[in-house]
C-alpha cells in the first residue's frame, strides 16, 4: 500500500503544483513508483508544468464518472521511469466530484503505486475538502509572507481536524538577500509561529521559471538551487536525515551557494 | 501607528511582519472576531462604570499571548487597559 501525500497551502500561488511536480518526478529519480494526481478541477495546470499537456485523452472526471478506466486515464512521463499523471478534468469544476469518490480513487492509486501526490488547489471549500479526502499525508507550502503565512495556519488547522496529524511544512520562494537585511522572516520565525516540522525549504530561483516554460520539472537539473533543494525533500520525505546547514552565518556568494544544498537546521 | 514609525527605516520589516502574524493569528486560532471583543468591550464598561469612571474612548481591549508563570508555556490573554478618571463614591465603601 502506497503512500497518498497532499501538497496544500490555503493561499494560491505559493507554489504547489510547482512542489507536487518536483517532488513527483525526483521520487521517480530515486526510483519509486509515483503517480501525480491534478486535484485542481477546471483549473489544470500540472499537466503543463509536467509538460505532458499533448498527452491528455481522459482525466480524472471521466474515472470518477465511469467513463474510462483508470489505466486509460494514467498518462505515462516516458522521460521517468514509473512516472505517472492523472490530469483533472478543464472543463467541469470542483463540484463534479466528492470526497468520498475521491478517497476510492486514492486508494485504488495507492494500490499500484509507492507514492500518490495530490496536488490540492487553493482554498478550504469543496476543491480542497476534495483534494484531501484519500490523503494519508499532508505538506504544507508557504511563502514567507504575513499572508501566505496566515492562510497556512489555517490549512494547518483544518488539516488536523480532519485527521490529517503532523503536516509538513516547505518554505518556497525564500530570498536571502532580503532575510539577510531583515526583510522577510527567517526559516526560525516561521517555524516559531506556525509550529510544525519542516521539510524543505526552497529559494526563490530563476530556473523554476525557466523550467516551467520548457515543461521540465526543475528537480532534474542539476545545476538548479531549487532542484537542489526539491532532491534533499524528496530524501527527507523517503525518511532518511538530511541535514539543514545554516545559510545566514557565513560569507562569500559562492559558500552561501554550497549551504544551499542544505539550509538550516530547524529548532 | 504613528507615521513617524511608519517611515522609519530602522526597525526591520521582518519583525514587524512577525509580531503582526502573531497577534492575528491568536484571533484565527481562537475563532475570535473583532465584533465578538466589542461585545466584552461593552459588557467590561458597563460592569466597572458602577464603581468607577473611566475613559471610554481610550479604552483598549485586545487578545493577546503571554508566558505563563507556572510553566512558561505561551498562552492566550485577554489584556483590557482601562483609564481612569475618578472613583465613585459607590466604590469607596
Ligand atoms: N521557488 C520558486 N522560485 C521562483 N518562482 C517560483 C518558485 N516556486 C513557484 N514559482 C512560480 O510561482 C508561480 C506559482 O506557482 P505554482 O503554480 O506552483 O503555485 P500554486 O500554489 O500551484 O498556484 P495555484 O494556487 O494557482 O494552484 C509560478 O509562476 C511558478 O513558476
Ligand atoms: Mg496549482
Amino acid at each position: 500500500m502506497g503512500e497518498v501525500i497532499v501538497v496544500t497551502s490555503g493561499k494560491g500561488g505559493v507554489g504547489k503544483t510547482t512542489t507536487t511536480a518536483n517532488i513527483g518526478t525526483g521520487l521517480s529519480l530515486q526510483g519509486k513508483s509515483v503517480v501525480l494526481v491534478d486535484a485542481d478541477i477546471g483549473l489544470r495546470n500540472l499537466d503543463v508544468v509536467m509538460g505532458l499537456e499533448n498527452r491528455i485523452v481522459y482525466d480524472l472526471v471521466d474515472v470518477v464518472e465511469g467513463t474510462c478506466r483508470l489505466r486509460q486515464a494514467l498518462i505515462k512521463d516516458k522521460r521517468f521511469n514509473n512516472l505517472y499523471l492523472l490530469p483533472a478534468a478543464q472543463t467541469k469544476d470542483k463540484n463534479a466530484v466528492n470526497p468520498s469518490q475521491m478517497q476510492k480513487l486514492c486508494l485504488d492509486l495507492a494500490e499500484e503505486f509507492e507514492y500518490v501526490i495530490v496536488d490540492c488547489p487553493a482554498g478550504i471549500e469543496q476543491g480542497f475538502r476534495n483534494a484531501i479526502a484519500g490523503a494519508n499525508k499532508s505538506v504544507v507550502v508557504t511563502t514567507p509572507e504575513v499572508s501566505a503565512v496566515r492562510d497556512a495556519d489555517r490549512i494547518i488547522g483544518l488539516l488536523e481536524a480532519n485527521g490529517l496529524k503532523n503536516p509538513q511544512l516547505i518554505i518556497n520562494r525564500l530570498r536571502i538577500d532580503m532575510v539577510k537585511r531583515g526583510d522577510m522572516m527567517n526559516i526560525d520565525d516561521m517555524i516559531d509561529i506556525l509550529a510544525i516540522d519542516l521539510i524543505g525549504v526552497v529559494p526563490d530561483d530563476e530556473l523554476i521559471v525557466v523550467s516551467t516554460n520548457r515543461g521540465e520539472p526543475a528537480i532534474a537539473n542539476e545545476a538548479s538551487l531549487a532542484g537542489q533543494a526539491y532532491r534533499n525533500v524528496v530524501r527527507r520525505l523517503m525518511g532518511e536525515d538530511v541535514p539543514f546547514m545554516n545559510l545566514e552565518s557565513d560569507s562569500g556568494f559562492m559558500s552561501r551557494l554550497a549551504k544551499m544544498f542544505g539550509f538550516k537546521k530547524k529548532k | 501607528m504613528d507615521l513617524f514609525k511608519m517611515f522609519s527605516k530602522n526597525d526591520n520589516s521582518k519583525d514587524i511582519a512577525k509580531e503582526r502574524l502573531k497577534l492575528v493569528l491568536i484571533h484565527d486560532r481562537a475563532n475570535v472576531s473583532p465584533q465578538f471583543l466589542e461585545m466584552i468591550k461593552g459588557e467590561i464598561i458597563k460592569v466597572i462604570s458602577d464603581y468607577m469612571e473611566i475613559d471610554e474612548s481610550a479604552l483598549e481591549i485586545k487578545l493577546t499571548r503571554t508566558k505563563r508563570d507556572a510553566d512558561n508555556s505561551t498562552v492566550p490573554a485577554l489584556v483590557a487597559n482601562i483609564p481612569i478618571k475618578k472613583m465613585k463614591e459607590t466604590g469607596k465603601i
